[in-house]
C-alpha cells in the first residue's frame, strides 16, 4: 500500500506563489486542504481541520468532500483486509498527445496513485467483495485505457470467483488525451459487466460527487443497486455544455443526487457515515 | 485545410445522404417503426424492419435532416434518451426474431439538454453499451458522417464496424477538444489531425474494419457508387455472421472490444 505514499491534499500554510496558484485552480474544488484550517466550499465556513473526522464531511453543513481510495478503503472495509489488484498498471499515451507523460506524472504526484481507479479484494463485515475505487483528484478520474483496463479486469475476477463487485464512482468522464481508446473502455466495461450480470452476480455502484460524461454513460449507471451520496454531481453532459445549446438557466439542485433518485435513477442516498453499513446489508440479503 | 478538417467539413455537409436514404437505397420493404414505448418517439432515431436480399433485418440509424425543416423534426440528428431507448426495442426485437441488425451512425453526440438528463441519457447509453454487447444476434455498425463520442457509440457495439471514407468517430468534437484541453478554439486544425479521427486512423486503431468509398463526384451526388459496395460487403459478412453459434458470435464481439487500450504493467 506503498502507492498512498503522498498526501492528496494540498497546504494553507505555504507562501510561495505555487502554493497560491494551485489553492486558486482549486478553490472551486470540495477536497480538504492539509493545514490546520480549511474552507468547506459548500457554506465558505473555515473549519479547524481536527474537526473533520475519517469521513471527511463539513462539521457546519454536513458536505461530503472529496475522497482519496485509501480513505474510503478505511471507512468501507474491514480492517486490512483490502488486496490491490492489478497496482503496477501504468499509462502509455496511444494517442501521442504532446505533453501527456508530463500531466500524468503531475497527476501522479498530486493524488499519490499511479491511475484515476485503485481496485481490489477485501470484506465488508466478513462478506467478500470486489472494490473499484475511482479518485477525482488525479485528472478529475478520467477514464483512459488503465482506468476502463482496472474496472474490466476487476469485474472479470468478480465473474470468475463469483463475487459481487461495487464500484464508487468519480469521474469528469473519458480521458480526451486518449481519443477513441478512451471512448472504448466504456464499451469494454459495459460488456464485461454484462457477463457478471449474465452470471447472476449482484453489482452495486456508489455514485460520488462528481460523476459525469462517460463513466455515467457506461458502469455508473449499471449497478443493480444504485447509490449515491448526498448533494453529489451526477450526470451525463456537462452543465456549461447544457447551458451553451440551450442558453437558459439551469434548475436549482440539476443533476445532483436529488435530482436522479426524483427522476429515477438512483436507489437509494447514502449518508457517508451510513454507507458502509447499508452495503453489509445489501450483501447480507444476496448471500446464500 | 488539412486532409482531417476537409472530411470533417464533407462529414457534416447538410445535403449528405442520411440515414432512410441509405436504407431505401440497400434494402427493401423496408417498414418504419415508432417510439420507445416508454416516453415518446425520437426523430432523431429512425428504424425498422426491412429485407436485404432475401434475408429479413432490422435496421437503426441516426436520422439528420437537409433542411431546417426536416432537422427540427430529427433534432439535428442528437439523440435523446428516448432514442437510444427506441434504438434499444428495435435491437431486442431482431434479437427475438433472429434477424441480423445494421445500424447507421452519423450524429454530432448525444443531446445535451435539461429533458435528456431529467429521463437519463446516461442511463440510456449505458444500457444500450451493455445489452448490445450481449445481445444474440449479429450487429454490424456502418459510420456514415460524423460519429460524436458516447452517442454513436451506443448505436455500434457491434461485431463488425465499417466507415465510409469520410466518416468520423471521436471521443469528442476537434472544436471542444481544442476549447477544452487548449482553451483555444483557433486549433482546431491541428485537434482534427492529432486525434485520428478518420476511416483510416481509426482502421489502424482496429476500430474500423472495413472502409467504403465515396464518388469523386460527391456521395450526394452519387450514392450508389457507396451502397454497391455496402451491398457486396453485407453479401459476404451477413451468411459468415449468421453462421456463427451464438456462444461464437458472442465470444468475437467480447474480444472485439476486450482489445482496447494501451497500458504496460
Amino acid at each position: 500500500m506503498n502507492l498512498f505514499g503522498k498526501k492528496s491534499y494540498f497546504s494553507l500554510d505555504g507562501n510561495e506563489d505555487k502554493k497560491k496558484n494551485d489553492r486558486r485552480k482549486k478553490r472551486n474544488e470540495p477536497s480538504i486542504p492539509d493545514g490546520m484550517w480549511i474552507k468547506c466550499n459548500t457554506c465558505k465556513s473555515i473549519i479547524y481541520k481536527k474537526e473533520v473526522t475519517e469521513y471527511k464531511l463539513c462539521p457546519d453543513c454536513d458536505a461530503h468532500f472529496r475522497m482519496s481510495p485509501e480513505e474510503r478503503i478505511a471507512i468501507t472495509c474491514d480492517e486490512g483486509s483490502f488486496t490491490e489488484l492489478d497496482s503496477n498498471m501504468r499509462p502509455m499515451n496511444p494517442m501521442r498527445y504532446p505533453g501527456y507523460d508530463e500531466v500524468i506524472e503531475n497527476a501522479q504526484k498530486k493524488a499519490g496513485i499511479p491511475e484515476a481507479v485503485v481496485t481490489g479484494h477485501a470484506k465488508i463485515d466478513g462478506y467478500e467483495v470486489v472494490l473499484a475505487i475511482m479518485d477525482s483528484h488525479f485528472m478529475m478520474g478520467s477514464m483512459g485505457s488503465v482506468v476502463g483496463e482496472k474496472v474490466t479486469r476487476a469485474v472479470e475476477y468478480a465473474t470468475q470467483y463469483r463475487l459481487p463487485i461495487i464500484i464508487f464512482t468519480t469521474s469528469g468522464g473519458a480521458r480526451m488525451q486518449e481519443g477513441i481508446m478512451s471512448l472504448m473502455q466504456m464499451a469494454k466495461v459495459s460488456a464485461a459487466l454484462a457477463r457478471h450480470d449474465e452470471a447472476g452476480l449482484l453489482y452495486v455502484t456508489v455514485l460520488t460527487d462528481p460523476t459525469t460524461g462517460g463513466v455515467t454513460a457506461s458502469f455508473a449507471m449499471l449497478g443493480d443497486i444504485i447509490l449515491a451520496e448526498p448533494k453529489a454531481l451526477i450526470g451525463f453532459a456537462g452543465q456549461r455544455v447544457i447551458q451553451g445549446t440551450i442558453h437558459q438557466k439551469l434548475p436549482e439542485g440539476f443533476q445532483r443526487a436529488e435530482f436522479q433518485l426524483e427522476h429515477g435513477f438512483a436507489d437509494r442516498i447514502v449518508h457517508r457515515t451510513k454507507i458502509r453499513e447499508e452495503l453489509a446489508t445489501i450483501l447480507k440479503l444476496h448471500s446464500s | 485545410m488539412s486532409d482531417t478538417m476537409r472530411k470533417v467539413a464533407i462529414a457534416r455537409k447538410i445535403a449528405r445522404p442520411n440515414t432512410k436514404e441509405f436504407i431505401e437505397d440497400i434494402f427493401d420493404d423496408f417498414l418504419e417503426f415508432h417510439g420507445d414505448r416508454l416516453y415518446a418517439d425520437d426523430g432523431a432515431v429512425t428504424g425498422g424492419i426491412a429485407s436485404f436480399e432475401g434475408i429479413p433485418v432490422t435496421v437503426v440509424g441516426i436520422q439528420k435532416g437537409h433542411d431546417l425543416d426536416e432537422n427540427v423534426q430529427c433534432n439535428f440528428g442528437q439523440p435523446g434518451p428516448e432514442g437510444y431507448r427506441k434504438a434499444l426495442r428495435l435491437m431486442k426485437q431482431a434479437e427475438k426474431f433472429k434477424r441480423p441488425v445494421i445500424t447507421f451512425i452519423n450524429t454530432a453526440g448525444a443531446y445535451p439538454g435539461i429533458g435528456a438528463e431529467e429521463r437519463g441519457q446516461g442511463e440510456a447509453i449505458a444500457r444500450n453499451l451493455k445489452e448490445m454487447s450481449n445481445l444474440k444476434t449479429p450487429i454490424i455498425s456502418i459510420f456514415t458522417g460524423e460519429g460524436g463520442s458516447g452517442g454513436a457509440l451506443a448505436l455500434a457495439v457491434a461485431d463488425t464496424v465499417w466507415m465510409l471514407e469520410n466518416g468520423l468517430f471521436s471521443v469528442l468534437s476537434p472544436e471542444g477538444f481544442a476549447s477544452i484541453l487548449w482553451r483555444d478554439s483557433s486549433r482546431v486544425e491541428e485537434a482534427a489531425t492529432l486525434m485520428k479521427m478518420t476511416a483510416k486512423d481509426l482502421m489502424k486503431d482496429k476500430v474500423v474494419d472495413k472502409i467504403f468509398y465515396e464518388a469523386k463526384e460527391g456521395i450526394e451526388n452519387n450514392l450508389q457508387y457507396t451502397t454497391d459496395q455496402i451491398k457486396t460487403a453485407l453479401r459476404e459478412t451477413l451468411p459468415e455472421l449468421r453462421g456463427l453459434s451464438t456462444e461464437g458470435l458472442l465470444g468475437r464481439r467480447y474480444k472485439r472490444f476486450r482489445q482496447y487500450g494501451e497500458f504496460t504493467e
